[in-house]
């Protein structure tokens, strides 16, 4: 049964159902557990839900700790950025421990962070910096865009045997979607087409994917048929989602909140350009954020980052650039 | 609880039984380090070696008194831990020659030892990287309700990260049984002490911090399992962390292949009278425990052992090419 929550209420739901399920997974964080009447604090007591003093290194290595040791830690790091602080314990240690012990040990840990703040955070706080995590082997990286994902997301993180950042996108806190009501599960590595299309592929992720999709509908008034894929986790990455639609569209448009040299898009188009170049009839576009900092003034702010009208362009500019299929196949 | 200092450690002493065992692992870790080297040298054993010649001390009074279930963190100079922890000669040596019956089958390496079944809950390469995670598998052991501990081995130089004053704070926060035993041999990879800090004593540093701290002389291995022994009581008792600072030498360089030109060589005369093994089997002899002719026997034994690891390790094939990312995820789920 399906009722409309906010995404931030999803994903603590997501957290909260999975406490209950097993009682070896933990929620640590530097502003979990404020008082008695706290939901986890309620349910699952203080000894499950504990709160850390600003020790990001710390906190996210002993919760890694406790992963080798058997728990099943849940950190709330509040912010994407926070994890900097700690990268050694976030991309060098519970992540290799697996590999480096020859397969012998595990490191179930969920590393809950926001992300992309653009609402004046400025320079430290609006980053989307999920491209220097993605390629770091042995953790997964989630980027849920719907409360039901969000949701669902969380759940199989927490059941995974592996170190996951799960990113939240801070624009959509407030965001309400249909959410399932008990267990709800979304696999990892398996994108979304949440919109499907004859012309154009156009993939997205977070709150992008929410101006992809407004994008398109703008376009279908024009009779552009867009089709909008949401990667959902962007490690592991379904590259072959994106590769199937480009064969039946013959074009690919990425849309992507973060620098463009640090964005999954990059990687999208590396991957196409490699192993779908013959279905492509036009160059690949990447709608991305400038390679620069987020700025605090409002018209900057906008400036830098990808809206529906630079996405609507970037559509337009790759129907526009469409070269015969028998030119692109000819080069080969 | 009161901060204290406790230098007074004569409660507790090893028996002449315990100290024989002690002399044993020790003979045991210098005979593996020591062939080591050898095997480095020969680029049998390949990759960034580091030795824990004149550590063993340390090494075998702490881990001597750790059951199975206990989880013992090392970094890169993790050899002798992992030996006095109970790891088995052969397959630690495969390791070290990266084969596939090594304990990591051959994917971990020097820096990255781990032996579920024996505790050693595994080496990390990065200077106190470690220290965090000792803390999350004390915290597991107390939300268990058990009386486990986890101890964590750091050299002096881990004491001035960031980490280092992170984690003593969450430990003592919390109370975790988890035992910080810091090996001061005086340097920080290529720096004396001095150029690194203003505080001479590791103990100090956490002086602030509601927690016993103890310095001891790391080559006189019953000072170790004594001061030890008090310790590791009170955590398993719920008193929460401890730290144990041992003065030791470290023999060799930094690394194997190290110029070592940053500080003075040690006469043969200073070394002897620091050597923890020699100076064991001087009060063995003294206190008269051990007959004069034993330590030739336990060196025998030991090296016979290293002989036989290395020749079972040479044996082992290296692991499969194919497979260098079939690891790096588990498939696994709960």
């Amino acid at each position: 049964m399906a009722r409309e929550i906010t995404y931030i209420a999803a994903i603590m739901e997501g957290i909260h159902q999975e406490m209950s399920r097993d009682e070896d997974v933990l929620l640590i964080g530097q502003s979990v557990g404020g008082s008695p009447e706290d939901p986890f604090v309620a349910a699952f007591g203080p000894d499950r839900v504990r709160v850390t003093p600003i020790s990001e290194t710390a906190e996210i290595g002993m919760a890694a700790g406790a992963a080798l040791a058997g728990k099943r830690p849940v950190v709330d790091c509040t912010m994407a950025e926070f994890l900097l602080v700690a990268m050694d314990q976030v991309v060098n240690e519970a992540n290799r421990f697996h590999y480096m012990s020859g397969g012998r040990v595990t490191a179930p840990l969920v590393l809950k962070a926001g992300y992309g703040f653009t609402a004046g955070w400025a320079g430290q706080h609006t980053g989307s910096i999920y491209g220097m995590f993605m390629g770091v082997p042995g953790l997964k990286v989630a980027l849920p865009s719907t409360p039901a994902d969000a949701k669902g997301l969380m759940a199989t993180a927490i059941r995974d045997d592996n170190p996951v950042l799960f990113l939240h996108h801070y624009l959509l806190t407030l965001e309400t979607g249909d959410v399932p009501e008990g267990e709800h599960l979304v696999p990892f590595g398996q994108a979304a087409i949440v919109r499907p299309g004859t012309d154009v592929t156009l993939v997205a992720t977070g709150w992008t994917v929410h101006r992809a999709l407004e994008a398109a509908e703008e376009l279908a008034a024009d009779g552009v048929s867009v089709e909008v894929i949401d990667p959902r986790t962007i490690a592991p990455l379904d590259v072959d989602t994106v590769l199937a639609s480009v064969e039946r569209t013959g074009r690919l448009v990425l849309v992507d909140q973060a620098t463009r040299h640090a964005s999954v898009s990059a990687i999208i188009a590396a991957e196409v350009a490699e192993a779908g170049f013959a279905s492509l009839r036009a160059p690949i576009v990447q709608v991305t954020a400038l390679d620069a900092p987020i700025a605090y003034s409002k018209p900057m702010e906008d400036f830098v980052l990808p809206d529906v009208a630079k996405i609507v362009a970037g559509v337009r500019r790759a129907v526009d650039a469409t070269v015969p299929h028998d030119a692109a196949t000819a080069v080969r | 609880m009161t901060a204290s200092v406790h230098r007074d450690v004569s409660t507790a002493a090893p028996t002449p039984d315990v100290l024989r065992d002690l002399l044993t692992t020790m003979w045991r870790i210098r005979a593996f380090e020591e062939r080591v080297g050898a095997l480095k040298r020969a680029d049998e054993v390949h990759g960034l070696i580091h030795l824990s010649i004149g550590g063993e001390g340390v090494a075998a009074a702490v881990c001597r008194q750790l059951r199975d279930g206990d989880a013992v963190y090392s970094g890169h100079r993790a050899h002798g831990h992992a030996v006095a922890k109970g790891t088995p000669l052969d397959r630690t040596m495969a390791e070290l020659m990266g084969r596939e019956d090594g304990l990591c089958s051959g994917m971990g390496g020097s820096m990255h030892l781990v032996d579920v079944a024996h505790g050693f809950l595994g080496a990390t390469g990065v200077v106190g990287g470690n220290i965090p995670l000792a803390l999350g598998s004390a915290l597991a052991a107390k939300q268990r309700g058990t009386d486990a501990v986890a101890v964590v081995f750091f050299g002096d130089g881990a004491v001035q990260a960031g980490l280092f004053t992170e984690s003593v704070n969450l430990a003592t926060l919390w109370r975790l049984p988890v035992l910080l035993v810091c090996e001061n041999n005086g340097f920080a990879e290529f720096t004396p002490r001095s150029a690194h800090t203003t505080v001479e004593r590791v103990s100090d540093v956490v002086a602030p911090y509601p927690l016993p701290r103890t310095t001891v002389d790391g080559n006189e291995v019953g000072e170790v399992w004594s001061a030890f022994s008090e310790l590791l009581a009170r955590a398993r008792a719920g008193e929460g962390p401890a730290l144990l600072e041992c003065l030791t030498h470290r023999l060799r360089g930094h690394y194997e292949g190290d110029p070592d030109r940053y500080r003075e060589a040690v006469s043969t005369e200073d070394w002897q009278r620091k050597d923890p093994i020699l100076r064991l089997q001087r009060a063995g002899h003294d206190a008269g425990w051990l007959a004069a002719d034993e330590p030739a026997a336990l060196e025998a034994a030991a090296r016979a052992e290293v002989d036989e690891a290395v020749a079972w390790a040479r044996s082992s094939p290296f692991p499969a090419v194919a497979r260098a990312a079939a690891l790096v995820e588990s498939g696994g789920a709960r």
